[in-house]
């Protein structure tokens, strides 16, 4: 039996793992990341990195109101306004609209404003100081209006679902165990570093290009072509190398985009829009709080027979993507758990605060921390382990979804729940914390005080690609051209922000083609090039994209090597002179045996689930309520590993985002008003609190898509934070329900514990 | 006010308001925009930059404090400071940023001039590479992407091969 190195902090050198050589040359399954040398030596270029001779510099009046009507936008008389130029909504060509799910949102207020930090009118100078000086005259005159800040007291439903298979009723009421629950989780902001950022430049054409910080170009195309009335050639959306997008530049970039380009014509300049961080985080998405309720059933043999489950997810002002958003959290609340009695009620609802949208997760880490933390509290009510809980009710292939969806393949919830059980060596550890959790009660607690250990575990599924029939609806396109002059161009609209789409595409086109990786170039991110693939979000990009990209790649193959009788890798120079260019287009076809019913939401919710695992471990300062988290091993099913440097690296930057949603995010609100909008207030996990993260990656491949691949960039974002909470549990014997597990709120739960004990 | 100062090596004269940051002297008016702001307000390390050496946050640093000092930049890391002509590759790289780029210490790449900023001077202070101090020197930059593992592995490593060359 090995030896666990002590607990903490250890003075001992970093592991240098074996798969890197020191001499420098990496396997050739782990390429380096293709842009990692710009990266590294400065000369990437993110938005404010780029030049526009002449430019102005644009900034967003915004309300300081959470509900509001709107009387006017006055422009103080004493000022001289010819330096300057002011847009608001009467200055919109086409509809005053945000392109999204409903046609809710303005791209500038114009009656009613409805949340605080809401976009009224636009300003552009030539310089800063004298933007700073015109926003000073600009002053909003309104009449203020009852807002509506409690989610459960909202009367305005944007979404709502409701999932049923068998009696959920009669199951609780023969169940011989039934354990209630109610769980809030509040916002989490993106923090991408690079903040939300935007230049539109007028073209010659009468239209505009927009060279942005996104995630997804054909949103931004789409709202634009919309609101100023273009033609898809005259929208031009361009991806400048982005600093983190993580849901965050998914739809926010569309609304300022659509500022820049409208400031941008009022000039007839190049306008750059450069949040601060302040405004950002004051005014762009945060990720959905959720009130989530829990009745589940037991029966008198330990199998889970019912789970009623309502979930209430706080929308903000505007619909945003919150039906989809609300559609995933419903979707997952069960639980990786075999259940025959389901009922899942679930809505979305208005209140007057800024709108939320996606983030990692979409939903999915909101419901399973709720369903983590309900199967937790039900194997300390059975007493047997929380592990062995999972190992009888996780699924299992055959086994059948609420929505009725049968798990054929790819189910890898109890490799993921074993390797990381071992890994940890989760019952070990566990006897051992509670050998030391039964001493330091039988001492009493002020006997040693201070620190006290725990592990937790949790265990997740995450729909890979679109929710229900989303992936046929997009239609998307991924191309693959052999130019004239012989080059090998990859040409998709998937967006690299960081997760490596960049290198697994061309590492994935030169396994297809069986040519090297250095001959396969990947198109500019450019919609005046690149086809429509959909968005760069729901972890679908190698999973779907990569997928029709190979499919591409076949056909391209077929067709040369029919011409030449020769392999590609041999022949493609030579056809391309003698042939011209030949290019693929590959169209999404529906996965095969795969059906989703929208309106009664029966049926294959998703394609394939990926599968995790955590396993955290935490010292919790029983004085001041202080959780340091020590260590997390994460075992996340990817289908296939493309680069499993890019993979661990997801892992682990989406682990440190749950450790943060579980122990210090946390955003405070006045009024509709985000209380701690700078950095300096809204805090995220530094390398000081960073715990030791080991990174399992299982592999049960999805044969739908051709390299078996089903997505990474979610998974550890399920089960970070339902991990870290059962550790606390663990260390301190209480259950926090509500993120996140603050110091007050465990120095508090451990109070009425001790009260309740003691009266 | 006007300023001396060399930024990389290279001699800087400028005129300029001795409150304007350096920040914004070395990315709008000697369009060095390797260095990356984040939050300006001295949290989040994008923008870390040495002065003399040391680690500074140069959005807080008014250019009046600069005067007569030297100034390090992520440019100035590369062997062959990477322009047109010597495009960034694997192969023009310093030690570091060569273990970053194997260990996949870069993800979005937002933080990384700063990181490496961080991780020069903890790799020039001569501690031992342990886990804790390597985290200690980067406690100042924050990243969003990596969950910092990787970033630790690349000091560690570039802290090993300087021991051990070739
Ligand atoms: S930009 Fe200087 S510390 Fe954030
Ligand atoms: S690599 Fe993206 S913030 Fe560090």
């Amino acid at each position: 039996m090995t030896i666990r190195p002590p607990l903490g902090r250890i003075a001992a050198p970093v592991t240098l793992r074996p798969h890197l050589p020191s001499s420098g040359l990496v396997t050739p399954s782990a390429p380096f990341r293709r842009e990692g040398p710009a990266k590294l030596t400065g000369t990437a270029l993110y938005t404010d990195d780029l030049v526009f001779p002449g430019a102005w510099y644009g900034q967003t009046i915004r309300s300081t109101e959470a509900r509001a009507r709107l009387l006017g936008v006055e422009l103080d008389p004493g000022f001289d306004w010819t330096r300057v130029v002011v847009v608001t909504a009467a200055d919109i060509p086409g509809a005053n609209i945000v392109n999204s799910i409903q046609d809710d949102q303005p791209i500038l207020a114009v009656d009613e404003i409805r949340h605080h930090a809401e976009p009224v009118a636009l300003v552009a100078a030539p310089d800063r100081a004298l933007l700073r000086e015109a926003v000073a005259h600009v002053a909003l005159r309104t009449s203020p209006l009852q807002p509506v800040f409690d989610p459960l007291a909202s009367s305005q439903v944007f979404a709502h679902y409701d999932i049923q298979t068998g009696d959920v009723e009669a199951a609780l009421a023969g169940a011989a165990l039934v354990v209630e629950g109610e769980y809030r989780v509040g916002h989490q902001e993106q923090l991408y570093i690079e903040n939300n950022a935007m230049i539109a430049v007028p073209r010659d054409d009468g239209g505009v290009a927009v060279h942005g910080s996104l995630q997804c170009p054909y949103y931004v195309h789409k709202a634009l072509r919309r609101s100023l009335l273009l033609s898809d050639a005259q929208a031009q959306v361009i991806q400048a190398e982005t600093g983190g997008g993580f849901g965050g530049k998914e739809e926010y970039p569309s609304i300022l985009a659509l500022h820049a380009a409208l400031l941008a014509r009022a000039c007839a300049r190049p306008v750059r829009m450069i949040y601060d961080r302040h405004e950002d985080i004051a005014a762009t998405t945060k990720r959905h709080p959720a009130i989530v309720t829990y009745r589940s059933g037991v029966s008198a043999d330990g199998r889970l027979v019912a789970q009623e489950i309502e979930i209430v997810m706080d929308a903000g002002a505007y619909c945003t993507l919150s039906p989809v958003v609300l559609s995933r959290g419903t979707l997952h609340a069960g639980g990786p758990y075999a259940c025959p009695n389901v009922r899942i009620r679930s809505r979305a609802v208005a209140t007057n605060t800024p709108p939320n949208g996606a983030f990692r997760g979409f939903g999915a880490p909101q419901t399973e921390f709720a369903a983590e933390m309900q199967v937790n509290r039900i194997a300390e009510a059975l007493a047997v382990s929380p592990l062995e809980l999972r190992r009888r009710w996780l699924y299992r292939p055959g086994d059948t979804t609420p929505t009725g969806q049968v798990l054929r393949e790819s189910v890898a919830a109890e490799e993921a729940l074993e390797r990381a059980a071992e890994a940890s060596e989760f019952e070990r550890v566990r006897a051992r914390t509670a050998a030391a959790r039964t001493s330091r009660v039988s001492r009493g607690d002020a006997a040693d005080g201070h620190l006290a250990h725990g592990i937790g575990l949790a265990l997740a599924w995450h729909g890979a690609g679109f929710t229900g029939s989303g992936e046929v609806h997009l239609e998307s396109v991924a191309s693959v051209e052999l130019t004239g002059d012989g080059r090998i161009v990859i040409l998709v609209g998937s967006t690299e922000m960081g997760q490596g789409t960049k290198t697994i595409f061309p590492q994935l086109v030169a396994e297809a083609l069986g040519v090297p990786m250095d001959d396969v170039e990947f198109a500019p991110q450019d919609t005046s090039i690149v086809p429509d693939s959909g968005p760069t979000v729901a972890s679908r990009t190698a999973m779907v994209v990569g997928g029709l990209v190979i499919g591409a790649c076949r056909r391209l193959r077929a067709v040369v090597e029919e011409r030449s009788g020769a392999p590609f890798a041999d022949s493609y120079r030579a056809d391309a002179q003698a042939h011209g260019p030949t290019r693929i287009d590959e169209h999404f076809e529906p996965y095969p045996g795969v059906d989703f019913d929208d309106t009664t939401y029966r049926g294959d919710a998703y394609p394939a689930f990926g599968w995790a695992s955590a396993i955290a471990e935490v010292d919790v300062d029983l004085d001041t309520g202080e959780v340091a988290v020590r260590s997390v091993v994460a075992a996340d099913d990817v289908g296939r590993v493309i680069h499993p440097v890019l993979a661990e690296g997801q892992v682990e930057g989406g682990t440190l985002q749950a450790v943060g949603y579980a122990t210090i995010e946390e955003i405070k609100l006045r009024d509709g008003r985000y209380l701690n909008d700078r950095l300096a207030t809204y805090l995220i996990p530094t390398a000081l609190d960073a715990p030791r993260i080991e990174t399992i990656l299982v592999e049960a491949p999805f044969s739908g898509a051709p390299h078996g691949a089903k997505g990474i960039g979610e998974l550890p974002m399920d089960v970070g934070a339902p991990a870290v909470v059962a550790a606390i549990h663990d260390a301190t014997g209480v259950w926090i329900h509500d993120l996140p597990a603050s110091p007050e709120r465990i120095l508090a739960a451990m109070a009425s514990r001790d009260a309740e004990s003691q009266g | 006010m006007s300023v001396q100062f060399t930024v990389n090596e290279e001699p800087v004269e400028l005129d300029v308001p001795g409150i304007r940051r350096l920040l914004d002297v070395l990315r709008e008016d000697l369009g060095l925009t390797g260095t990356k702001e984040g939050c300006g307000e001295g949290e989040c390390g994008a923008c870390t930059v040495l002065l003399d050496g040391a680690v500074v946050d140069s959005c807080l640093v008014p250019i009046a404090q600069v005067d007569g000092h030297a100034v390090r930049t992520v440019e100035g890391l590369a062997p062959r400071r990477p322009d047109a002509r010597n495009p960034a590759t694997p192969d023009n790289l310093n030690l570091l940023q060569r273990a970053f780029l194997e260990t996949g210490g870069a993800q979005c790449g937002i933080c990384t001039p700063g990181m490496l900023m961080a991780g020069e001077a903890f790799l020039a202070s001569g501690q031992a590479p342990t886990d804790p101090a390597i985290r200690e020197a980067i406690a100042g930059n924050l990243c969003r992407c990596t969950g910092y593992t990787k970033i630790i592995e690349a000091i560690a490593l570039a802290a090993a091969r300087r021991e051990a060359p070739g």
